[in-house]
């Protein structure tokens, strides 16, 4: 891992040799550079594991749905690429997740540098009791940014990314609070924005927001596809379609024995193959809708 | 085409038990609002009536006089300043150390064995009486150190310590987990979160808990007793020599038989209320101004 400080979106960092192919995805044409490597992961929570044995790769600038029924471990899988499942005690992952071949979890890789690289958006629109300025300029600040034109600077960038700056140029100073549900996410991509992150990983991000804040999200994930890589976890099988490059589809093996369910990865590739001509049964029954 | 319906839809209030448990509640909830109200204001009624007149410029600043004095005589100078640097040191050892711990059983250890055992020390402490807590102090440090205004403000701080890691662990407790991992998500370290994001959030709340403990502690007695002796002269040194406070000098006044010395316990004791009053309404501003951007 190279220096925090550095701005990792133009640093090139060591990539791996060979690319990972996920297992049961012909992928047709020959993407860019794996971002992500992950290579049989199992993630348990104290003794249950969530999710089992989960390889893929994510590429360069490209979109990456993750979708799947409820329960099956998008999220679960998604928060492993950041490294936030380690606020939750008892998580813990094996096997293998490479970022540019450097593997997350390993010994001297700390958490905070990990997540500094890798942003993220939540479910739910999640400002800070601050003002509109203070929530965007937090993250640069907590990484040493103390020159005032700089941050001006940085605001008003990552508000013009996220399409807000003409909502808000006016009222930089109000509460972040007062903001509507769409605006608020914005302002939560805004403020991943604003650390110049190389990945932002978005969490259900329009789940909370109606068709014209959710087409508003959309468009900006579309318009800022070039500078990051993304990956999103969705509901919304039409929002997959409309946006994602690739997409993987997840379900739930139910063990009749103990009566748990465990996250599997059924199949990836690219988004077009997995919605109009999948491999897997599963998957076809899902994405046509015959199961839930 | 069918006729319309006889029947006419009934959305009236529904008669019978429904209506009478709710006539019998809503009596009982003012019955419980006046019994409470009554002694309150009585209390107020009292304090006010008997003690505004004995108030004043001169009386707020002047010497304590002898217990004979006729009303109108001297004052209370002495005790509004042991008060003020008692319970104000207090507070200086009580609320960082109380904040601190609040900090550390919710952010960092509270679901450890150490966490479990300071949070239940903390709840049991909050219920030790205050006689307890002023006897506790004087066998440990004023029997060693004599009489002090500083074994006051240990007393109290004693006592202010776990109303203020309460208050302050509730409040933390009420800042959302979605906040924190947002903070994380932007690369931030724990004790970045903990400062920038959880303890803004919570800080109104934060304050106003402290406050309540302030006020608290500035009425208590009993533990000023055993600690800094009440005497009647102004002690500007803390840590040397015996002290008096509002409290305790309004309990030596009360039992004296001159009119003079009651007439100035009455006093004392509205300034304390004044002073409680005035704190509460800045717990309140301060609360406001910290949660300004939270709506």
């Amino acid at each position: 891992m190279e220096e925090p400080e550095q701005n990792v979106a133009t640093t090139s960092l060591p990539k791996p040799a060979a690319l990972q192919q996920p297992p049961g995805a012909p992928v047709s044409d020959t993407p860019g550079s794996p971002v992500f490597n992950a290579k049989n992961v199992s993630i348990y929570y104290g003794s249950f594991r969530a999710v089992t044995d989960v390889s893929l790769s994510v590429y360069e600038h490209e979109i990456t749905a993750f979708i799947g029924p409820s329960g099956c471990g998008k999220t679960t899988v998604l928060r492993t690429l950041n490294r936030l499942n380690d606020l939750v005690a008892s998580a813990r992952v094996e096997g293998d997740v490479h970022y540019h071949g450097v593997s997350l979890y390993g010994p001297d890789v700390s958490a905070t540098a990990v997540r500094r690289r890798i942003g993220m958006v939540f479910q739910k629109p999640n400002p800070f009791p601050k003002s509109i300025y203070d929530n965007i300029a937090y993250g640069p600040r907590i990484n040493g940014e103390r020159n005032k034109g700089k941050l001006n600077e940085i605001v008003e960038h990552s508000l013009r990314q996220a399409a807000l700056w003409d909502e808000v140029k006016d009222r930089l100073n109000n509460s972040a609070l007062s903001l509507s549900g769409g605006q608020a996410q914005r302002l939560c991509i805004a403020r991943t924005l604003a650390v110049e992150p190389d990945v932002v990983l978005m969490d259900e991000p329009c789940s909370a927001l109606d068709p014209i804040a959710t087409a508003a999200i959309e468009d900006l994930m579309h318009d800022i596809k070039s500078r990051y890589t993304i990956v999103i976890v969705t509901h919304n099988m039409q929002q997959a379609t409309r946006v994602s490059d690739r997409t993987a589809f997840f379900s739930v093996l139910r063990n009749e024995e103990s009566d748990t369910r465990t996250g599997v990865l059924v199949e990836y590739g690219r988004t077009e193959q997995i919605f109009q001509d999948p491999v897997d049964s599963r998957t076809r029954a899902y994405v046509t809708g015959r199961m839930g | 085409m069918a006729v319309a319906p006889e029947r006419k839809l009934d959305l009236r209030e529904p008669t019978g038990w429904r209506r009478t448990s709710n006539s019998i509640a809503t009596a009982l909830m003012v019955l419980a609002f006046v019994l409470v109200i009554i002694p309150l204001g009585f209390v107020l009624y009292t304090v006010i009536a008997k003690g505004a007149s004995a108030i004043n410029w001169s009386f707020l600043t002047g010497q304590i006089p002898p217990n004979v004095s006729p009303p109108g005589q001297g004052g209370i100078g002495p005790a509004i300043v042991g008060t003020l640097e008692i319970t104000g040191f207090a507070t200086l050892m009580a609320v960082p150390l109380g904040v601190l711990g609040a900090i550390y059983l919710n952010e960092y250890g509270g679901k450890g064995v150490l966490g479990r055992v300071i949070g239940f020390m903390s709840d049991v402490m909050t219920g030790v009486p205050s006689i307890v807590m002023g006897l506790f102090i004087f066998s440990i440090w004023t029997i060693h150190f004599k009489f002090s205004g500083f074994g006051g403000s240990l007393a109290l701080g004693c006592l202010m310590l776990p109303i203020v890691i309460r208050s302050s662990d509730e409040m933390l407790k009420l800042v959302p987990d979605p906040l924190r991992e947002a903070s994380y998500a932007l690369g931030a370290t724990k004790a970045r979160v903990t400062l920038t994001v959880v303890l803004p959030a919570a800080l109104g709340g934060i304050v106003s808990g402290a406050l309540l403990a302030v006020a608290r502690a500035a009425g208590e007695t009993a533990p000023l007793l055993f600690t800094i002796l009440t005497v009647t002269t102004v002690n500007k040194n803390l840590f040397s020599g015996p002290n008096t406070s509002l409290p305790s000098q309004i309990f030596v006044n009360a039992s004296q038989p001159f009119v003079g010395a009651q007439s100035r316990a009455w006093g004392a004791a509205l300034t304390l209320i004044v002073m409680a009053f005035v704190l509460m309404i800045a717990a309140r501003i301060i609360t406001a101004r910290f949660t300004r951007y939270s709506r």
